[in-house]
C-alpha cells in the first residue's frame, strides 16, 4: 500500500508551501475548482470516506446535509484532538499543514462555505504556530481569500486556539467555545448542519478527514473507495501507545487484522508480557482483549465485536497492570471533564471514581460491582452529548470481561484494610 | 493568595447585597496598550467579537501571569462585556488560570498511554524536585495528545519525551537557565513511527 496522508511526511520543509507545492500540493484544489461544487460533492459521496474524528459519520453525506442557497454558511474543522490515545492529527498539522488547508478549501467549495475556522487545542502550541506560519503562505499565495485563483470561491480562515477541554472536541461544544463561551454541548436537533455557529448552517470535520479531501481529488472518489473494505474505505492514520515497543502513527489500510497493527508494526508489548485488554479507538471504547486481536480493523467489524473504531487510537495493556487502576485512570479523566451540565454524567462520572476507590481500599462488597454497572447503563443515553458514555462504555466492559479480577482485588483489599471501629466481628 | 482573598469558585458565597459589576468604563479602566491592541484586533478577525474572549484572556494571562481580576477587568472593558461573563469562561478551561502560577508551565500528562510507562512517578519527581521555587506551575494535566513520546510533559509548550526520573535536574535547569529544554527529547524533532513514510 502507499501512504497517501504519510507519504514522505518527514521529508524537509514539507509544511513550508515551495516544498509542498513542489510535490503537487494545490493541484487538487485547481482541479476542484474547475469542477462544480456538485461534482465535487459527488466525488466526496463515491469515495465513502466516513470522519475520522470518531463518529464515522460518511462525509460526502454531511457535507449534502448542509442547506443550499446565501446563507451564511460556516466550516469548522475540529483539531481539538483531545481523545486519550490520539495524537495522529497533530502529527498531520505539524508536518504537513498544507495539507489540511488544501482540503478545507475544497470542502468549503463543495459546502458552498466562505468563512471557515480551524479550531486546535490550546496544549499544542508548536502545531497552531505552524498551521499559522502555513495559512499566511497560503494567503499570501491566493489560496485564501477573495475569489481563490480567480474563481467564484472565496474563503476566511482563521486559526482558533482552545485553552484545554476535552469537551470542546464534543461539536457542539465546540461550537459555543468558539463563540467564546464556556464549552458545554447543546440540545441536538437542531443539528449544526441547520443552526450551528453563529445559529447559521455549519459542517464540522476531524483534520484528518480534511486531509483526505486532496488525494479524493487527485485519484477521484472510485479510485479512493477501492482502498480499504466496502463499508470502511481508504487508509487511517492509527495512533498506537501503552505497552507497545514501537508507539506512533501508523497509516493503514482499513480492514487488516488488528494483530498486524499492534504487533508487526507497533511491536507488541515487551518481551514476556502478553496483550490483557486494548482499547481499539481511544479511552471511550470499549475495551478488547487478547481473544479479539484477529478482528480487523475497520468501523463495522470492531463494532461487530462490540468496540469502536473511534479516533483511529489503539491503547495495549499488558498483563502487568491491574484491570482497577486503569477504570480508575479512565473513570478520574471523564469525571475531570464532564462539564457538568447533564446530571446522569456529573454525579454518574463521580459516583463511578468513588465506588472505585471503595474497592481499592477493601470498602467494597460484590454488590457495589452491580451497582457500578447499573450506573453505567443509566448514564449511556441520557445525556445531551456522549461524555458520559464515553466513560460508560469501556468501565461497563471492563466490569464484563474483568469481573473476577474486580472480585479478587475487592476481596484481597478487604481482608487487608483495617476493620472499622464498633464493628461486630 | 488564598482561597478566602479570591473572590471566585463555586465554593465561596456570593455576596447578594452587592451590585453587580458593569462592563468597566473605558475612562478608569487602564489597560496596556499592548495588550490592548492585541484584543482589538483579535475581535476583528470573527464575524462577532465575542468570539475573541479565549484568545484574548489568553494574551491577557501572558501579561498578568493569571486570570486575575485586573486582567478580567481589562478583557471586559475592551471587549464590552461584563467581568462575569468572562469569570464563567476562565473558570472552565484547564490552560486559564484562575490562582497567581509560577512562570512556567510544567503540565505532565498523568491519562492512561503515560500513566502505563510511569507518568505518576515522573509527575512525583518532577514536583518535588521543583518544591520550593516559585518559578514554576508543576501540574498534571490530562492527555496532551503525545502518547507517541510517553511519558511526557509540556514545558511552556514544547512537548518533551519520554522523560525517565534522571532527565528531572536537567529538564528544570535548562528553564531556569533560559535554554532549549531537553532539545534531544523534544517532539518537533521526531520522525514518524511510520516506516513506510520516509520510504
Amino acid at each position: 500500500m502507499k501512504a497517501l496522508l504519510f507519504d514522505r511526511i518527514d521529508e524537509p520543509g514539507l509544511n513550508t508551501l515551495a516544498v509542498y507545492e513542489s510535490r503537487g500540493g494545490y493541484q487538487s484544489l485547481r482541479r476542484a475548482l474547475q469542477m462544480t461544487p456538485d461534482g465535487v460533492l459527488k466525488e466526496l459521496e463515491a469515495s465513502g470516506l466516513r470522519g475520522r474524528g470518531g463518529a464515522g459519520f460518511a462525509m460526502g453525506k454531511k457535507v449534502s446535509f448542509l442547506p443550499h442557497g446565501s446563507l451564511e454558511k460556516y466550516l469548522v474543522c475540529n483539531a481539538d484532538e483531545s481523545e486519550p490515545g490520539t495524537f495522529k492529527d497533530r502529527e498531520l498539522m505539524q508536518k504537513t499543514p498544507h495539507m489540511l488547508i488544501e482540503g478545507l478549501i475544497i470542502a468549503s467549495y463543495a459546502a458552498g462555505t466562505a468563512c471557515s475556522f480551524i479550531y486546535i487545542r490550546g496544549e499544542y502550541v508548536q502545531q497552531a504556530d505552524i498551521l499559522d506560519a502555513a495559512l499566511a503562505e497560503a494567503r499570501d499565495a491566493g489560496y485564501v481569500g477573495e475569489r481563490i485563483l480567480g474563481s467564484e470561491h472565496s474563503l476566511s480562515l482563521v486559526v482558533h486556539r482552545g485553552a484545554g477541554a476535552y469537551i470542546c472536541g464534543e461539536e457542539t461544544g465546540l461550537l459555543d467555545s468558539l463563540e467564546g463561551k464556556r464549552g458545554n454541548p447543546r440540545l441536538k436537533p437542531p443539528f449544526p448542519a441547520n443552526q450551528g455557529l453563529y445559529q447559521g448552517p455549519t459542517l464540522i470535520n476531524n483534520v484528518e478527514t480534511l486531509a483526505t479531501v486532496p488525494a479524493i481529488i487527485r485519484m477521484s472518489g472510485a479510485e479512493y473507495a477501492k482502498l480499504g473494505t466496502e463499508t470502511s474505505t481508504g487508509t487511517k492514520l492509527v495512533s498506537i501507545s501503552g505497552h507497545v515497543q514501537r508507539p506512533g502513527n501508523y497509516e493503514i489500510e482499513l480492514g487488516i487484522p488488528s494483530r498486524e497493527i499492534i504487533y508487526d508494526l507497533a511491536g507488541g508489548p515487551p518481551d514476556g508480557r502478553t496483550v490483557k485488554c486494548w482499547f481499539p479507538g481511544g479511552s471511550s471504547a470499549p475495551v478488547l482483549t487478547a481473544e479479539d486481536l484477529d478482528v480487523p480493523y475497520d468501523f463495522d467489524s470492531l463494532a461487530k465485536a462490540g468496540s469502536m473504531l473511534g479516533s483511529g487510537a489503539i491503547i495495549v495493556v499488558d498483563d502487568s497492570t491491574p484491570i482497577l487502576d486503569v477504570a480508575m485512570k479512565v473513570a478520574k479523566f471523564y469525571s475531570h471533564e464532564s462539564c457538568g451540565k447533564c446530571t446522569p454524567c456529573r454525579e454518574g462520572t463521580n459516583w463511578t471514581v468513588r465506588m472505585l476507590e471503595r474497592i481499592d481500599c477493601g470498602k467494597a462488597s460484590p454488590m457495589d460491582l452491580e451497582i457500578m454497572a447499573s450506573v453505567q447503563d443509566h448514564i449511556i443515553g441520557h445525556c445531551l452529548c456522549v461524555l458520559g458514555d464515553a466513560m460508560a462504555m469501556p468501565i461497563g466492559s471492563m466490569i464484563a470481561k474483568f469481573r473476577d479480577e474486580f472480585e479478587a482485588h475487592m476481596e484481597h483489599q478487604r481482608l487487608r484494610a483495617p476493620a472499622p471501629s464498633g464493628a461486630v466481628a | 493568595m488564598s482561597a478566602a482573598a479570591s473572590p471566585r469558585g463555586w465554593d465561596l458565597p456570593a455576596d447578594l447585597d452587592k451590585d453587580p459589576a458593569r462592563i468597566p468604563d473605558p475612562a478608569t479602566t487602564a489597560v496596556p496598550q499592548g495588550l490592548r491592541s492585541e484584543i482589538e484586533s483579535q475581535m476583528a478577525s470573527y464575524p462577532d467579537a465575542r468570539s475573541a474572549a479565549l484568545p484574548a484572556l489568553e494574551a491577557a494571562q501572558r501579561v498578568h501571569g493569571w486570570c486575575s481580576p485586573e486582567a478580567i477587568a481589562q478583557v471586559a472593558c475592551v471587549m464590552g462585556v461584563t467581568p462575569a461573563s468572562l469569570d464563567a469562561v476562565a473558570t472552565f478551561y484547564d490552560m486559564l488560570e484562575t490562582e497567581p502560577v509560577g512562570e512556567h508551565s510544567v503540565y505532565v500528562c498523568t491519562n492512561i498511554s503515560c500513566s502505563l510507562r510511569g507518568a505518576d512517578e515522573l509527575h512525583a519527581a518532577i514536583r518535588a524536585a521543583a518544591d520550593g521555587d516559585p518559578a514554576f506551575n508543576v501540574r498534571a494535566f490530562e492527555c496532551l495528545g503525545a502518547c507517541d513520546i510517553a511519558p511526557m510533559a509540556s514545558i511552556d509548550g514544547v512537548y518533551v519525551g519520554p522523560l525517565t526520573i534522571a532527565d528531572v535536574p536537567q529538564l528544570l535547569d535548562d528553564v531556569r537557565a533560559g535554554r532549549d529544554v531537553l532539545p534531544d527529547k523534544q517532539l518537533i524533532r521526531r520522525s514518524c513511527a511510520d516506516p513506510e513514510a520516509s520510504a
